[in-house]
């Protein structure tokens, strides 16, 4: 279906990612949102609040990260798209609850704007070490989903990207921000209403009857319902079987858990969104993602200046990984460089991808800045030697 | 199988069935444990409330009254602990129509979802919350809860508690409920009315029902069972309506203050953030309409 | 002739005692004899009085009781 035209702002714009974010989240549907205020994140709600009284809809500022990841869930139960948006130790908080919305397949999305960590680190400056966290940081085996913006422009088309994808596969969609790109200013183009698709929420058309809360379809996502329709169904975080209800055996474990696992697979393998560049003829395949991608970029000039055959693979889909894409071209290139704005995360999965089959090169980073491009051309240089 | 003498009619049916999970039954709640009573009264209240079921919601924590969620045959959300209260929250603000009612223990409410309570009732959110107050961590084995009693005995205090309880009720009015009320397991039939009051009421109503936990509290405290319990109820209670709050503190074995305490209005959240939007945006505000399109 | 009626669904009892202790007019006792996971429910000794009041279905925690009035 469309996107609901109250909440497009049609036009060219210049903003910032944060504003983009949720410029993005209104023209996804998203009626409600909650938060609670942190750098470098809290531009996204606070221009929330500003658009929603107009547009039709609640922005509750709660009183703490866990608050705000939960009400989101009780909101979406209610039968409203929502989201909250956060920074490292409030994405910390909020991990119980993405816990819970995996295991509850509660659609809604996470914007985390990433900053330099651990603990209150660094509030005002950039960071790419939560990416770890976004993927295994609630206990327990789950799938979720997540997603790289390296632009104002995708802050907005991901973040619609992002809805569209919970409401697919029922999961919590993250939106891994960092700090330059929700503080960057760019032209973000949002187009007519017409033009954006949403996907709606799958509620089911069977009769209270006949309805199984968790009754997983062919692509192993259960159907739903929203509270006050006459389901009377029950919601637990703790194991339960196709009625919902409470179920301690080792079998519906392994049944409901391999499915939350599986079921978001998909979101990567076939479809996991990336963008590449020179890798036709490339010794060396760059891999990044957000704000540091853009500064690969150079160094990725600066190479092919010297006459270096590198290209890029850019990581916009970061989660379920795209094991696949890494593993193919890792068949074709020397090496793999890696540089991101940690101390080492999401090489490792590039590692595993490429299995053997290539060299793989971190170029790590403890935050607060943006790399050298030089840092990472040498490491290039090094790739090729 | 014991037969009763009774001519029992054959249409006759217990009240509280069509209000349970039946299939689900029976429940897990040990000998004497007083939170199905207190369901049993909830069930009459609603009843009473003439509420359409459909439309009333039940959000509990983790605990073992935490499980009333899960047997109620409502729309039902057992959430994670501590976090009924802003789970109720998102779930009334996108959904105005349902009746929410949050149904959790003293530990998950007030310890580790002290915070969201506070909060709630500061803001007036119109939410029912039921606190079965048995003065212990029971689901995890009887260890000290900020409701529990100088003195008593825990697992986690096993020379006795050191550290003042809450006194619920004046937490709940000082943080600005419209209506509080405490009743034991042992008054029925005042609690059923009490429940019954807050349905009809809006905005954030607050009832603490003291409940016997035989397993863990009674027994480490040499307080007999569950019906020693309730006889110490009945004797120690003084039903004193619109008493001070800050009077009605609990003991170990002293006087139980029961009653109503507090019945004011107050506007709720949603009357005031419409109020206070109408006046800033006038003609531009839009009423919410967060329910998504099918 | 009694006014009400109680209805005892036996094996879901847990024999805490809540209907015998508080019946207004004394018409349980805790049986001598088992349900089968070991707790003593209640019988009726005076169905005569019985009222119908359904306190012993107020107080039940475990749902296994219920009172009601004979209709006229």
């Amino acid at each position: 279906m469309h996107a609901d035209p109250k909440g497009v702002l049609t036009g060219v714009h210049f903003m910032d990612g944060d504003h983009a974010c949720c410029e993005g989240a209104l023209a996804a549907g998203a009626r409600f949102a909650a938060g609670y205020p942190i750098t470098p994140s809290t531009e996204v709600v606070e221009r929330f609040a500003a658009r929603i009284p107009t547009i039709g809809g609640i922005f509750i500022q709660m009183e703490d990260e866990l608050a705000a990841s939960i009400a989101i869930q009780g909101a979406v139960w209610g039968g409203a798209k929502a989201f909250t948006v956060t920074s490292g130790p409030g994405f910390s908080l909020m991990m119980e609850h993405i816990g819970l919305a995996a295991m509850t397949e509660t659609p809604c999305v996470f914007v985390n704007v990433q900053r330099g960590g651990p603990s209150t680190g660094l509030p005002t400056l950039p960071g790419q070490a939560d990416m770890m966290q976004a993927r295994w940081g609630s206990h327990g085996d789950y799938g979720i989903i997540a997603l790289c913006p390296n632009s104002p422009q995708e802050c907005f088309d991901l973040t619609i990207t992002a809805f569209n994808l919970s409401e697919e596969f029922r999961v919590p969609v993250m939106m891994m921000l960092d700090e330059c790109v929700g503080h960057m200013t760019e032209k973000v183009v949002i187009p007519e209403a017409e033009s954006i698709e949403v996907t709606p929420r799958r509620y089911t058309k069977r009769s209270p009857e006949e309805y199984r809360p968790f009754e997983p379809q062919e692509d192993l996502v259960p159907e739903m319902v929203k509270a006050g329709d006459g389901y009377r169904f029950h919601i637990t975080g703790l194991t339960h079987d196709e009625r919902g209800y409470p179920d301690m055996s080792v079998g519906t474990q392994d049944r409901l858990v391999r499915r939350l696992t599986e079921k978001v697979k998909p979101a990567g393998d076939g479809r996991a969104l990336y963008e590449t560049g020179d890798l036709d003829d490339a010794e060396v395949a760059v891999v990044s993602y957000g704000i540091t991608s853009r500064v690969a970029q150079r160094a990725l000039q600066l190479a092919r200046a010297r006459g270096i055959r590198a290209g890029k693979f850019r990581l916009i889909t970061a989660w379920p990984f795209p094991e696949r894409q890494i593993r193919e071209l890792a068949g074709l290139v020397k090496a793999f460089v890696v540089p991101e704005l940690n101390l080492g995360q999401m090489v490792y999965e590039v590692e595993r991808s490429a299995a053997g089959k290539a060299k793989v090169i971190p170029v790590t980073h403890a935050g607060g800045t943006v790399h050298n491009p030089d840092v990472i051309l040498d490491a290039i240089m090094e790739a090729v030697r | 199988m014991i037969e009763t003498t009774l001519d029992i009619p054959a249409d006759a049916r217990n009240p509280v069935e069509p209000f349970l999970r039946m299939e689900r039954m029976p429940h897990i709640w040990c000998a004497g444990c007083g939170i199905g009573t207190t369901v049993n009264c909830f069930t009459r209240a609603l009843l009473k409330s003439k509420a359409n079921l459909d439309k009333v919601a039940v959000v509990s924590g983790i605990g073992c009254t935490g499980r009333v969620a899960g047997y109620a045959r409502l729309d039902s959300f057992h959430t994670t602990h501590g976090r009924a209260i802003p789970f109720a929250t998102g779930l009334k603000l996108a959904n105005p129509e349902l009746q929410v009612v949050v149904y959790s223990g003293d530990g998950d409410l007030f310890a580790i979802g002290g915070n969201h309570f506070i909060h709630a009732a500061r803001r007036n959110m119109d939410l029912k919350v039921i606190c079965v107050n048995n003065m212990i961590y029971a689901m995890t084995g009887g260890q000290t809860a900020p409701t529990t009693p100088l003195e008593a005995l825990t697992s986690t205090a096993p020379y006795g508690v050191s550290e003042p309880a809450f006194n619920l009720v004046s937490l709940a009015e000082a943080a600005g409920a419209c209506y509080v009320a405490r009743w034991t397991t042992y008054h029925v039939m005042q609690l059923s009315r009490s429940m019954e009051e807050a349905l009809g009421k809006k905005g954030f109503c607050f009832i603490e029902v003291l409940s016997p936990c035989p397993t863990l509290y009674q027994r480490r405290n040499r307080m007999g069972d569950g019906l020693d319990a309730m006889k110490y109820y009945k004797e120690a209670s003084k039903i004193r309506h619109g008493a001070p709050t800050s009077e009605c503190s609990l003991s170990k074995s002293g006087e139980i203050v029961v009653g109503k305490f507090v019945d004011r209005e107050r506007p709720d959240y949603c009357e005031l953030l419409r109020a206070q939007m109408c006046q800033s945006l006038g003609e531009r505000y839009a009423e919410p309409e967060v329910v998504c399109s099918r | 002739m009694a006014k009400g009626f109680v209805s005892i669904a036996a094996e879901r009892c847990k024999g805490c005692g809540f209907c015998v202790e508080f019946c207004p007019t004394r018409v349980l006792v805790l049986s001598s004899a088992f349900n089968s996971t070991g707790y003593h429910p209640p019988h009726v000794v005076a169905a005569e009085k019985c009222s119908g009041c359904d306190l012993c279905g107020m107080y039940c925690p475990d749902f296994a009781i219920f009172g009601g009035r004979y209709a006229r």
